[in-house]
């Protein structure tokens, strides 16, 4: 067992309340015979930042799969703004969507667009009313962000990994959602584009209060973006502390991520 | 009663497809409408197979007419060409090989495309982008698809016979007027009505089969590959299965 201060307690933690950006209640999901999360219990208060951390196919990603509602999970609430993800009406989970940002672990970029109409996408698709000249301000705008302003009229395909990963994420961050969902955002970056997204992702914390649940690898990344880290471990939320606590924690399970 | 492993995978293929048809048939006509993607749809779908479809429809109008010359003129019905290849092109060959180009073209191409929209997650994108991806992608396509073939095959068909007349014209001479009177006089309103009723359900065969295999392709390159082949081979099988229930049906009506 994790020492006392990082054991999970699930009904200590949640309530499907709405000071809490997201709650996680419960939660299973699996696919056929693979159990990938057995009661997985999370919350996340406004402005708070978590990180997420897990072996590869631990369920990290299948995790803020069913958060945003693009799994359905087979058992378990969850409650984005206190409102049930898998039990709301398609426009009503629309307009949720429209507030969360999500950052996908392979980029997605839309590949037949050019960089430009990939970001005009969520705006154009969210917001119906907004005049092109707002639009293009966005884009720049967001483009700026992540420093790439200079390829709004090339295709992904002429861009190189980093590149479409701050694409990706300038994406994302167009809406100025209130929750981010960050999937590996560093991973495949060097050092120092990898230090700059973390930089932008701090910031972007400080400017809008954002909440944002990351799930990375990085170790640099984690430290720097987390308030409070929790180990996937099994399909559970097997700890739940601040990084320098569970630094220390001699608990094998949670010792092997800070080896 | 234990089915062989082939029939049974056969038989929930079909299961699945039907589904997806029927998911196609209840978000098809409930807002929102994707307008500008089906319009845009509608524009590459036809425009990209048009060269195509008329290259081949010209070949095989010049070909037939010359093949069938010689049987014609050993019967001594050598001016019953015109009629004779406008009612084969009409009612038969012009739609059937048109609908094939268009299944090896748009079959493929939108298997191979909503299927690696899928493994990459564009698919997914879309979705919490506020968009119904079934609607943006699969709908728009199976319209797009079942507007475009009919008009395709319409103007395939003309110039196939534009094809016969210069066949005709190879030896021996029919004046234009001629050959058009004795092609349209040949044709009468029940050969070509059932002809161009058939040929959207063609259309609509390929847009749905392309976006079933392409939306439910598997993980990987390999199964993106996979996905657009299969959407032709399905998509094709089909077009001869419609056309065989399409045959049956205008006999049973007394149309023929
Ligand atoms: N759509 C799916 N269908 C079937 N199984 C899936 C699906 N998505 C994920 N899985 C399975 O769920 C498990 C967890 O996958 P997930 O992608 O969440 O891992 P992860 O923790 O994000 O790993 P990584 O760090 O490598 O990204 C894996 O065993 C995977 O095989
Ligand atoms: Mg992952």
């Amino acid at each position: 067992m994790p020492e006392e201060a990082t054991i999970v307690q699930s009904d200590q933690l949640i309530s499907a309340d709405a000071a809490n950006a997201v709650s996680i209640l419960h939660l299973y999901k699996s696919f056929g015979n693979n159990h990938v999360l057995i009661d997985f219990n999370l919350a996340i208060k406004k402005g708070e930042s978590v990180v997420v951390l897990g072996k590869s196919g631990s369920g990290k990603s299948v995790l803020i799969k069913c958060i945003i509602g693009l799994l359905k999970p087979d058992k378990g609430t969850i409650a984005v703004f206190g409102k049930n993800v898998s039990e709301i009406k398609e426009e009503e989970l629309d307009k949720l969507r429209a507030k969360v940002g999500f950052l996908f672990q392979s980029n997605a970029l839309y590949d037949s667009m050019t960089v430009r109409e990939n970001l005009e996408f969520p705006l154009r698709r969210h917001w119906i009313k907004v005049s092109q000249a707002e639009v293009n301000k966005m884009v720049l705008e967001a483009l700026d962000d992540v420093g790439l302003a200079h390829t709004v009229d090339m295709m992904p395909v002429e861009l190189s990994g980093g590149m479409r990963k701050r694409i990706a994420l300038a994406r994302t961050l167009i809406l100025k959602p209130e929750i981010i969902l960050y999937d590996e955002p560093t991973t495949g970056l060097d050092p120092i584009t990898g230090k700059e997204i973390i930089d932008l992702m701090n910031d972007i914390q400080e400017k809008y209060n954002t909440t944002s649940l990351i799930i990375s690898h990085d170790m640099n990344c984690v430290r720097m973006t987390s308030d409070r880290v929790v180990i996937l471990v099994e399909g559970k939320c097997y700890a739940n502390d601040t990084w320098d606590r569970l630094q220390q924690n001699k608990d094998p399970k949670v010792k092997q991520f800070f080896e | 009663m234990v089915l062989p492993a082939e029939i049974r995978s056969f038989l929930s293929e079909a299961g699945e497809l039907s589904r997806f048809t029927g998911r196609f048939f209840s978000q098809a006509f409930r807002p929102r409408y994707e307008l500008y993607e089906f319009t845009r749809q509608c524009y590459l779908i036809g425009y990209s197979s048009l060269p195509l479809i008329g290259l081949t429809s010209f070949i095989m109008g010049l070909v037939l007419t010359m093949q069938l010359r010689p049987s014609m003129v050993d019967y001594g019905v050598e001016s019953e060409l015109p009629s004779i290849v406008g009612i084969a092109i009409v009612r038969e060959i012009g739609p059937v090989i048109s609908a094939l180009i268009f299944a090896g073209k748009i079959g493929s191409s939108i298997g191979a495309e909503l299927g690696s929209m899928k493994v990459t997650e564009q698919i997914d994108a879309m979705e919490v982008s506020g968009t119904n991806p079934f609607k943006y992608l699969v709908v728009t396509r199976v319209f797009a698809a079942t507007l475009m073939l009919p008009v395709l095959i319409i103007l395939g068909d003309t110039i196939s016979l534009y094809g016969s007349f210069l066949g005709v014209n190879i030896r021996g001479t029919t004046s234009s007027h001629l050959f058009w009177t004795q092609v349209i006089d040949s044709l009468a309103f029940s050969d070509v009505l059932p002809a161009f009723i058939k040929t959207y359900f063609f259309g609509f065969a390929v847009g749905i089969i392309g976006c079933y295999k392409g939306y439910n392709s598997s993980k990987g390159t390999e199964g993106v590959g996979r996905s657009a082949n299969s959407a032709v081979v399905v998509a094709s099988v089909m077009v001869f299965v419609i056309d065989l229930l399409a045959v049956q049906i205008t006999d049973l009506l007394g149309l023929n």
